[in-house]
């Protein structure tokens, strides 16, 4: 159902996009389209009203009309806006002028704070900072527990009174603890609370009081719903926010709640969370949060996650290999080896935009069995086949066959997708030089049996594919934020 | 205090907020378009979704034509029907075994409420008598099981524990071993949080659910899928995607207590099928009631 929604708004923003002209019509009819993906992203209906007006006053405006391709400036216009509204550019951590830094963790029960603050920690660590993490979460069970494996964890301090003790009282010793310590940064895990209960907003109004902090973070978890305008308005006018932390984003949650949060408060998501594993927080980036609410998939963090993942030399001397022709059913294995490294291929494809057209993903469980099957046809051939498929006639078919425990079909499958992927990649090796690594990196993804239907990714990038994504002379270009990620 | 008023309190807010726009929007309107836009819209803000929320609307439409309605007075309750024909056929029973122990396994992503609302279950049958084993499978997260230890003692019942890391299978496994031996009438099992997108983690729970099959016929009994009520149309993936690798029977509904609506069980019961059985309003070991349909539809339609 989701995926229907945002498949017709592609439908909708692409016949736009080739409008010479732009009738009251074409445009009334988008922008039908734009609301129902909003609204099935979760973002707050309020938001998506006045979203959707101020879209609809420039696409009949001038700058729009007087173009040449009226269309194509609706959907940047929708892109661009879209971005804007979520903060344009990323925005940084506010150091106090005096240590410690005070960061203070709020938000509604199980958004992730806990987590969140051990990430936050390491962030500060691998910047040279000293944190020191402050359990002030004194009601749910074991919490105090929970921050203090955590610190261990990745070796940050943890400063805690046990569950007796009010959390004012150990938010202000955990200051005096971080003075004592020279740590430059105290983070403070606040218990998670429902905003209409007054009395523990009102412990945090008093912890605050005495303890200002330098940035008091909101955790919200992704896949909140419609009642994130509540619990951002409340949370923003009892305490006067800074930023926002997104939690859970490596769900399948299209993150609506980040637009609405972002709207109703004006402050900037400031990180965001992508596992359970302890890793520092990422970055927010607005233009694939855009692209990502919009169905639109997310691939720039796939390219990302790609290139921190494979092993650049060995694509690109198996590129080397390709060009010389001499790619074989072993470098092909080894492909397939570095794509599943990228992370279970469910979660790989849901970042692929435009994925959801291809046909039999709902059983990418098998899929993943699936490589495994390929994996055991190509060790069952000997050396020689290996670099030479040419070699694998009827009879040696069936031995592979038998010595894989699978039928001669899969065997001819798996040396046709080799062959396919053979061609895809000679023509591929071709295109578009000035992405360099990354281009390596999209070889192996591109070879993997099931992505053959997809179309260039060389082509997505650029957004040839996607309405909204700008093409490469546009300015709000995805590129620009392809510096190498913070460590 | 009644099941039922209990209930209602717990949503009292919710029904406010709803309420508040409902008597605005009711208020000596002529019943026209704009009013069904509107009326959209409101249950769209509870989280019911597109799709559903023009389904009900619909209902209300037909519904207001054959009563020949001219204005809006009775549209709260004309909607109130709706939503309980959407409901309709939720059957909130839990299974149990015909003999010895009956196994429930809690399941989720993270944070919505699993180990709260197992602590909820514990005390809610040991005061009816039965006895209760507690199994700490999530054998996952940081202090996981020290928190379902604290819930342990709370409602008064053993927990069947590893350490961290261990499988959790074998903690199943062994739960049910010393819910045979000590002659236990319920096993819950806690589960880690996990997102239904990553498929390694789901396929781990499918293996738990194999042993509790294989070392106690008819179990799993029930597999509640724990839901957190302020989750907007995700909550329709996650449905989705339990259901597919341990036919979830049964959902929580956690967190009502707050401006929340849970709006998205109406789609997923439409769609999936599968029935609410408990609803979360609070962090105390009482918050816990049984779900009702109609409890539901008026606390969030009726003043
Ligand atoms: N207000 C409110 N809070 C709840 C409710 N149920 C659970 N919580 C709170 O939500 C938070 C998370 O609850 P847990 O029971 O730890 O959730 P979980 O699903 O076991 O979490 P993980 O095991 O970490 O995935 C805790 O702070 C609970 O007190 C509820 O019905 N209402
Ligand atoms: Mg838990």
């Amino acid at each position: 159902m989701l995926e229907g929604l945002s498949n017709s708004l592609q439908k909708a923003l692409g016949k736009l996009r080739s409008k010479g002209k732009l009738s009251e019509d074409d445009v009334a009819q988008a922008m039908r389209e734009v609301r129902l993906a909003l609204l099935a992203a979760d973002v707050n209906v309020k938001v998506v009203k006045d979203f959707v007006d101020k879209v609809r006053e420039r696409a009949v405006g001038q700058e729009v009309q007087r173009s040449l391709t009226p269309g194509q400036q609706v959907v940047k216009v929708v892109y661009e806006e879209l971005t804007q509204l979520m903060g344009g550019q990323q925005a940084r951590v506010r150091m106090a002028a005096v240590s410690p830094t005070v960061v203070m963790l709020v938000g509604l029960q199980g958004a992730g704070k806990t987590t969140a603050a051990a990430k936050l920690a390491l962030s500060f660590r691998s910047h040279e900072h000293r944190p020191l993490l402050v359990a002030a979460d004194i009601y749910r069970p074991a919490a105090i527990d929970q921050l203090q494996v955590l610190g261990r964890q990745i070796d940050v301090p943890v400063f805690s009174m046990g569950a007796d003790v009010d959390p004012v009282k150990i938010v202000e010793a955990g200051k005096q603890e971080a003075i004592r310590q020279g740590a430059d940064v105290m983070i403070v895990d606040t218990a998670g609370r429902l905003h209409v209960d007054t009395e523990l907003m009102d412990e945090l109004a008093r912890i605050l009081q005495l303890v200002p902090a330098d940035e008091l973070l909101l955790v919200v978890d992704a896949m909140t719903g419609q009642d994130a305008v509540h619990v951002a308005e409340a949370f923003h006018e009892k305490l006067s926010l800074t930023g926002v932390v997104l939690t859970k984003l490596d769900g399948d949650t299209r993150g609506g709640a980040a637009l609405t949060v972002r709207a109703v408060t004006g402050c900037p998501i400031k990180y965001v969370g992508l596992g359970e594993k302890i890793e520092p927080l990422e970055a927010f980036h607005p233009d694939r949060m855009a692209s990502r609410i919009l169905g639109m998939g997310d691939v720039l963090s796939l390219i990302e996650r790609a290139q921190q993942t494979l092993d650049m030399d060995k694509a690109q001397e198996m590129e080397g290999r390709l060009r010389k022709a001499e790619f074989t059913l072993d470098d092909f294995r080894e492909q397939l080896q570095q794509v599943r490294k990228l992370g279970p291929l469910d979660q790989i494809v849901k970042m692929l935009p435009g994925v959801n057209k291809l046909k039999g993903l709902d059983n990418l469980q098998m899929d993943e069995s699936k490589l495994q099957r390929i994996d055991a046809i190509i060790s069952s051939m000997t050396k020689q086949e290996r670099s030479d498929p040419g070699l694998m006639n009827a009879s040696r078919r069936r031995r592979v066959a038998l010595g894989s425990g699978v039928t001669v079909r899969d065997v001819n499958q798996v040396l046709n997708q080799f062959e396919q992927a053979r061609q895809m990649m000679k023509q591929f090796s071709g295109v578009g030089k000035r992405m360099g690594n990354k281009r390596a990196a999209l070889q192996s993804l591109k070879s993997m049996p099931g992505f053959s239907g997809l179309s260039n990714p060389a082509e997505l990038m650029v957004g040839k594919e996607n309405p909204l994504l700008p093409g490469p002379g546009d300015a709000v270009g995805p590129r620009r934020h392809h510096k190498k990620k913070r460590r | 205090m009644g099941i039922f008023d209990k209930f209602k309190r717990g949503l009292e807010k919710s029904r406010d907020a709803v309420f508040g726009k409902l008597t605005g929007l009711f208020q000596g309107r002529k019943l026209d378009d704009s009013v069904f836009d509107e009326l959209e819209e409101i249950l769209i803000a509870a989280d019911v979704g597109v799709d559903t929320a023009v389904w009900l609307v619909g209902r209300v439409k037909q519904a207001a034509w054959r009563e020949r309605l001219v204005d809006t007075v009775r549209l709260p309750n004309l909607l109130q029907m709706a939503m309980e024909e959407a409901l309709a056929g939720v059957d909130s029973r839990m299974r149990t075994a015909e003999t010895g122990p009956s196994l429930y396994l809690i399941v989720g992503v993270n944070g919505v409420g699993k180990t709260t609302t197992i602590g909820k279950l514990a005390r809610r049958y040991r005061d009816q008598g039965k006895r209760v084993i507690l199994a700490a499978a999530d054998t996952f997260r940081a202090a996981a099981i020290d928190q379902l230890v604290i819930w342990g003692e709370r409602a008064g019942c053993d927990v069947v524990r590893h350490g961290p890391g261990a499988d959790p299978a074998a903690v199943v496994y062994d739960a049910i071993m010393a819910a045979r031996s000590r002659s236990m009438d319920v096993i819950l099992c806690d589960t880690a949080g996990r997102l239904h997108n990553k498929g390694n983690l789901m396929a781990e729970l499918a293996k738990i659910q194999k042993v509790a099959s294989r070392e106690l016929p008819g179990a799993p009994h029930e597999v509640l899928l724990v839901l957190d009520g302020t989750t907007g149309q995700n909550a329709l993936n996650q449905a989705k995607a339990f259901q597919e690798v341990v036919s979830v029977s049964g959902i929580a509904l956690t967190k009502l207590d707050g401006t929340a609506k849970g709006g998205v069980i109406l789609p997923i019961v439409r769609e999936y099928g599968i029935p609410v059985k408990w609803v979360g309003l609070g962090e105390d070991i009482e918050d816990l009631e049984i779900f009702d349909p109609a409890a539901f539809s008026a606390a969030v339609c009726q003043p």
